[in-house]
């Protein structure tokens, strides 16, 4: 036990260590923009892991939640001009509160029921988006985000937004961590494992699934209104299904139940379409197939298929070896 | 009144072609136990074809038709063979993932082969339109509705009549024992994907002439096809075929009589409804699983 807390501490230290190094050895605007979408995304990939990878309930409509978070604080802030960071506080309340209300129901179906029914919640809350035009701005989008600011720090600057993101990133790591590590972070295993052998050990899986749901739609809802501040323009197709899409792809292909893998599908997805601009056409093809081959041939995730892949390997020129 | 039976009528068109989605999706995971998240994408296939086929090679009708068919078809094979038969853990959220993507490279192929310009098809027939109780009605209307009914009432005929349907049936009843009595239960399941997949394909000819056919055409309706699907009971082909009018009747009347703009959302809502009251569908008879 003390073994793994120490692994821990040294795992959050480099981590930090690395987020400080970038953070004041990149002066480039444009890379620190890129890593500062990262971490957004980062944020997005850790809540969605938490549901699918660790209580093992898909969700195909998760962008929603990014949406609320970044349309509330644009709403409040942009057009009532109220302070961002109690904007904050409302983004989160509100996509907290509607996962619950919607959660309650959609949380029992399981299978391919779960994810058509989160994936129709997603497609309402984007046809809000874009159809609720005096609020939202529609289609054209919602112009007039104000940039956040906190006392004397002005986070104009790519840097001071960079660390305001990434600190954000370390402390939901560290919490997701937290409550995996908990009573609450060993039921929701066997929730993934197996749902009913957990309800007949006496875990309350409904109430779990639910908490965990409103908590990774919280993380949403922080990703969006750091994305709002950040772009100071949002419109409904940076929320629409492929987003979500998109998010589950990060999750999957970083590794499931891996806090790691989360980070590093979020760079991957992220860095992706930068690498493949000269190719922009074949974007999409080049996306599928990833996902495709991924999901084939390493179901648990880049990571761990990486890994298992290395070991595999080692065992053969072992015996090899021998 | 007028107004009403003109809205029923678009309803009722776009309706059975939802229902014809929502049969291949419907019949698929009656014998795979498979939701193709791609399926909208063979829809667009089927298209795409067509105005490739016949508009732009001049093809006969009854040719290019039965070429956009067959592409539909091969495309399915080809998907099953090489994408959901070789996934080494076959659990509902993996193949989920494996199909959506699928679908983002069937339209990013189709991107490039097509190009990003939406394309339109002249009507089947070149009749004027028809006039009952002061509401227009176009001769492809007919034509649709008349494509959806034989082609559900096919499907019917397959599985209930002939030695191979019932064959499929089986699988999708027990498919260990039906592999015992010596059905080669792998060759269902890609004989399954293909009619699916064709009947999407036709679906797809059926709807480029009332529609803009574009390379991103195929999630909406796929969706939709979901939708229709789950309204009607998942597995039921009968249910799907009524889930798909009365979706889109729904639709055309939300659209008229409510705000064109929240069209789309009633899908999605009804889709909602049904998995919170009754996730068995209106019409099935038996109670479906929740997994």
């Amino acid at each position: 036990m003390d073994d793994n807390k120490k692994k821990q501490w040294t795992e959050n230290t480099i981590f930090l260590v690395v987020i400080l190094g970038c953070g004041l050895g990149v002066d480039n605007t444009y890379y620190l923009q890129i890593m500062t979408f990262i971490g957004i995304n980062t944020l997005l990939a850790l809540g969605l892991n938490m549901l699918m990878g660790y209580a093992g309930q898909v969700s195909l409509g998760h962008a929603a939640f990014y949406g609320i978070g970044a349309y509330t604080t644009a709403i409040l802030s942009g057009t009532y001009g109220i302070s961002p960071w109690a904007a904050l506080v409302c983004a989160v309340s509100c996509a907290v509160f509607i996962a619950f209300v919607v959660g309650l129901p959609t949380l029992k179906l399981s299978g391919y029921y779960l994810g058509m029914g989160t994936l129709g919640f997603g497609m309402i809350v984007n046809i809000l988006f874009r159809e609720w035009s005096t609020v939202t701005g529609g289609s054209s989008g919602f112009v007039g985000i104000p940039m956040l600011e906190a006392g004397p720090v002005s986070f104009m600057s790519g840097r001071n937004y960079f660390f305001l993101v990434w600190m954000v990133v370390l402390v939901a790591v560290l919490l997701c961590r937290r409550i995996l590590s908990s009573r609450m972070g060993r039921a929701l295993r066997s929730i993934h494992d197996g749902e009913n052998a957990s309800l007949a050990v006496g875990v309350n899986t409904h109430f779990l699934k639910l908490q965990i749901f409103m908590f990774s739609a919280a993380l949403g809802a922080v990703a969006g209104f750091l994305y709002a501040h950040f772009v100071m323009f949002i419109s409904p197709e940076s929320f629409g299904f492929m987003v979500s899409v998109k998010m589950v792809t990060m999750v999957v292909i970083g590794g499931m139940a891996s806090v790691w893998g989360a980070l590093l599908g979020a760079s991957l997805l992220t860095l992706l379409p930068e690498v493949l601009h000269g190719f922009a056409e074949y974007e999409m093809i080049i996306f599928g197939l990833i996902l495709m081959v991924v999901m084939i041939f390493m179901p648990q995730g880049l990571t761990r298929g990486l890994l298992d892949i290395y070991e595999h390997s080692r065992k053969r020129d072992k015996r090899h070896g021998n | 009144m007028q107004e009403i039976i003109q809205y029923l009528f678009s309803g009722i068109t776009t309706g059975a072609i939802y229902a014809v989605i929502a049969v291949g999706l419907s019949m698929l995971y009656s014998s795979t136990e498979l939701i193709n998240f791609a399926h909208g994408e063979f829809v667009m296939l089927g298209a795409m074809a067509i105005v490739t086929l016949w508009v732009h090679m001049a093809l006969p009708l009854p040719l290019a038709f039965a070429g956009a068919v067959a592409l539909g078809c091969c495309m399915g094979l080809l998907f099953e063979r090489l994408a959901i038969r070789t996934a080494r853990t076959p659990q509902p959220i993996v193949l989920v993932i494996i199909t959506v993507g699928a679908s983002i490279f069937l339209r990013g192929v189709a991107m490039i082969v097509w190009g990003k310009d939406p394309f339109s098809v002249p009507a089947f027939s070149r009749h004027d339109s028809i006039e009952i109780a002061g509401a227009a009605l176009l001769p492809q209307s007919i034509w649709i509705v008349g494509a959806a009914v034989l082609l559900a009432g096919g499907i019917h005929f397959f599985l209930k009549k002939t030695l191979t349907g019932k064959a499929m049936v089986a699988c999708a009843v027990n498919k260990k024992a039906a592999w015992l009595t010596g059905i080669p239960s792998e060759k269902m399941g890609i004989l399954a994907f293909a009619v699916s997949t064709g009947s999407g394909a036709v679906a797809g000819i059926f709807i480029a002439p009332i529609t803009m056919s574009s390379y991103d055409m195929g999630t909406m309706l796929g969706l939709k096809g979901f939708c229709a699907a789950m309204i009607g009971g998942l597995g039921s082909l009968w249910g799907a075929f009524a889930g798909g009018i009365l979706l889109g009747v729904l639709e055309s009347l939300g659209a008229g009589l409510i705000s064109s703009g929240l069209k789309d959302a009633i899908a999605f809502i009804l889709l909602l409804l049904i998995l919170y009251i009754c996730p068995g569908g209106l019409f099935s008879a038996k109670e479906a699983k929740r997994f």
